[in-house]
């Protein structure tokens, strides 16, 4: 009787404490110097705008990653997790990160039709809110869009349009 | 003397009657995330009352056929519906003949329009479109588009902070050598009102004929086109309670005339050759194919309706509603007005402290809640701001002082979750 509505609920599912956490204080953030790769990610229905950054080594280890640019808190945060995530990891394991959060994000748990995807994505969890709220998703996505695009080394910026 | 007789003229002007005219309006009779509905994006697109649902359904159930085409019945009904709506839109925006009211799909197309067929053939480099920094991207890019065909140049008249347009400036702009002044009367992201008698007095005086984009204007005021003088004027019919996909071009009749067709096909044609085709009489002349017919009855049903209430009755009402409005979010903590110009209609853009405003918009969503959030497709403003994009709530005359305070309601929510 006294419990919030079911929509008060996803709500702060959506903006919990890691997330706005990121969304404030974003970790890795700023201009990366001497950056191998780097994209940019635009949504252009709420004026999203990320540039990241990536220093990556002839092994494909990525040895550093940084982001900049202006978003709303699910944008930011994802980039500031995503860096936080991925620096120290192999570009290909970095890649099946990004298929598997955008395919649970997007209500799809098998990537391209392939066998269910048991990857534990760690804090990147915090991002599975965003499931409640279809016109939300493509904020969570944007960088990883970017990073999918920059390490494929593709030139233009990507838009989640 | 003056301030008195307004006065008067306050006094006779009946209260509108919002209530009643809620019932009206079947989108606005439903809950969204279990909280009844708040709409307050009727600058984007604005909800149909039953009448125009009720005026379509019956068109396509009984009436339906092509226009200007064949002795049957049904053609004879679904043009007499077809012109009947013109006819109605003449008297609505006091056209003095219906040649003058051009059906296209919507403002932009309006635009498009006088931008390709009025002005393309007379530029060359060295002209000059003159517009203003508060524009819609649909009063920008169709004539950034002819620029570039025609080695003309595009010039911006500034806006101040309060989100005016500097008259001084555009005045000085218009002695170079400009071919036309295209300016919003009301402007979607700011809710800015241009003084529009005098600008277009000044323009004329330079021999610069005017388009005014009055899409964020007919639902909000009364609009009287030959008292105006503009030589063109484009809207929406979506935006005035009407169905999508249907809008209207105004022109004054001796430059349509003088203007060749926008686009070739069936029912702009008198005649047709392979050696040369003779172009329809107005307003036929521009309607090429078979045109949006119940688009344009419903459009019509929507200028009945608010014939109906009667738009001083509407544009009293809403001016005090955006005061409260405007008060109202002004005893929100931290919050930011975008646009506080001293005469303005239906719109305020806000910030909140230093949420993004597609945080606020999907929180606000949560509760019921439904405004706009982003760049409102005017992005020189949001520049002009130093700000991404905004919150906007814009009103309509079925919003009530009740859905304002669920606004700043909703806006106390989200300054509790971002802390």
């Amino acid at each position: 009787m006294n419990a919030e509505p079911h929509s008060q609920e996803n709500l702060r599912d959506l903006y919990r404490e890691l997330i706005l956490d990121h969304a404030r204080s974003p970790r890795h953030f700023g201009k990366l110097d001497g950056a191998t790769h780097s994209a940019e990610g635009i949504n252009p229905l709420c004026g999203d705008k990320l540039r990241i950054y990536f220093s990556i080594d002839t092994n494909g280890l990525i040895d550093d990653a940084k982001f900049e640019g202006s978003g709303c808190a699910i944008s930011v945060a994802s980039a500031s997790l995503l860096t936080d995530t991925v620096i120290g990891m192999h570009t290909g394991d970095a890649i099946e990160f990004f298929s598997t959060l955008v395919a649970r994000l997007a209500g799809q748990p098998n990537p391209g039709g392939a066998e269910e995807s048991d990857l534990d994505l760690g804090k990147l969890k915090a991002l599975e809110g965003v499931k409640e709220f279809p016109s939300r998703v493509k904020c969570a996505t944007l960088a990883w869009h970017a990073l999918h695009s920059a390490i494929r080394n593709e030139s233009g910026p990507v838009s989640t349009e | 003397m003056n301030n008195q007789s307004d006065n008067v003229a306050n006094l006779t002007i009946p209260q509108h009657p919002v209530e009643k005219c809620r019932d009206d309006f079947p989108a606005l009779q439903q809950q969204v995330h279990d909280h009844p509905l708040v709409y307050l994006d009727s600058a984007a697109s604005s909800q149909a009352p039953l009448a125009v649902i009720e005026k379509i359904a019956a068109y396509q159930s009984h009436d339906h056929a092509n226009v200007h085409r064949g002795v049957h019945t049904l053609s004879h009904r679904a043009t007499e519906a077809y012109e009947g709506a013109r006819d109605l839109v003449r008297t609505f925006i006091n056209a003095g003949s219906r040649n003058e009211i051009i059906y296209t799909g919507g403002t932009t197309e309006s635009i498009n329009l006088v931008a390709q067929s009025f002005c393309r053939p007379q530029l060359g480099r060295g002209d000059k479109i003159l517009i203003t920094h508060l524009e819609h991207h649909s009063n920008i890019v169709p004539w950034q588009l002819i620029c570039e065909q025609t080695g003309a140049e595009l010039l911006v008249a500034p806006i101040n902070d309060a989100g005016e347009v500097d008259l001084e400036s555009l005045y000085g702009h218009l002695e170079s050598g400009v071919k036309i002044l295209a300016i919003a009367q009301v402007s979607n992201a700011l809710g800015t009102t241009n003084p529009l008698p005098e600008i277009i007095a000044k323009a004329h005086s330079h021999e610069v004929p005017v388009l005014v984009d009055g899409a964020q204007a007919v639902p909000h005021m009364p609009v009287d086109v030959r008292q105006l003088d503009c030589d063109f004027y484009a809207f929406s019919g979506h935006k005035m309670f009407g169905p999508t996909g249907i809008g209207i071009l105004y022109g004054k009749e001796a430059l349509l005339d003088a203007m060749p067709p926008y686009q070739g096909g069936g029912d702009m044609i008198l005649e047709v050759c392979f050696d040369g085709t003779t172009y329809n009489d107005l307003p036929y002349k521009f309607e090429a194919g078979t045109p949006n017919i119940s688009g344009a009855v419903g459009l019509g049903a929507a200028i009945s309706y608010l014939q109906t209430i009667g738009m001083q009755t509407i544009a009293k009402y809403e001016h005090e509603l955006l005061a409260y409005l405007t008060a109202q979010l002004g005893e929100v903590p931290d919050l930011r007005l975008i646009g506080t110009a001293s005469d303005k209609a239906s719109v305020q853009s806000f910030l909140l402290a230093d949420i993004h405003p597609h945080d606020l918009g999907t929180i606000l969503d949560h509760q019921g809640v439904a405004i706009r959030t982003g760049h409102h497709c005017a992005m020189p403003v949001m520049d002009f701001y130093g700000v991404p994009g905004t919150a906007r709530a814009s009103l309509a005359l079925y919003n009530n002082r009740d859905d304002i305070d669920r606004l700043t309601a909703g806006l106390a929510t989200a300054r509790e979750i971002f802390g």
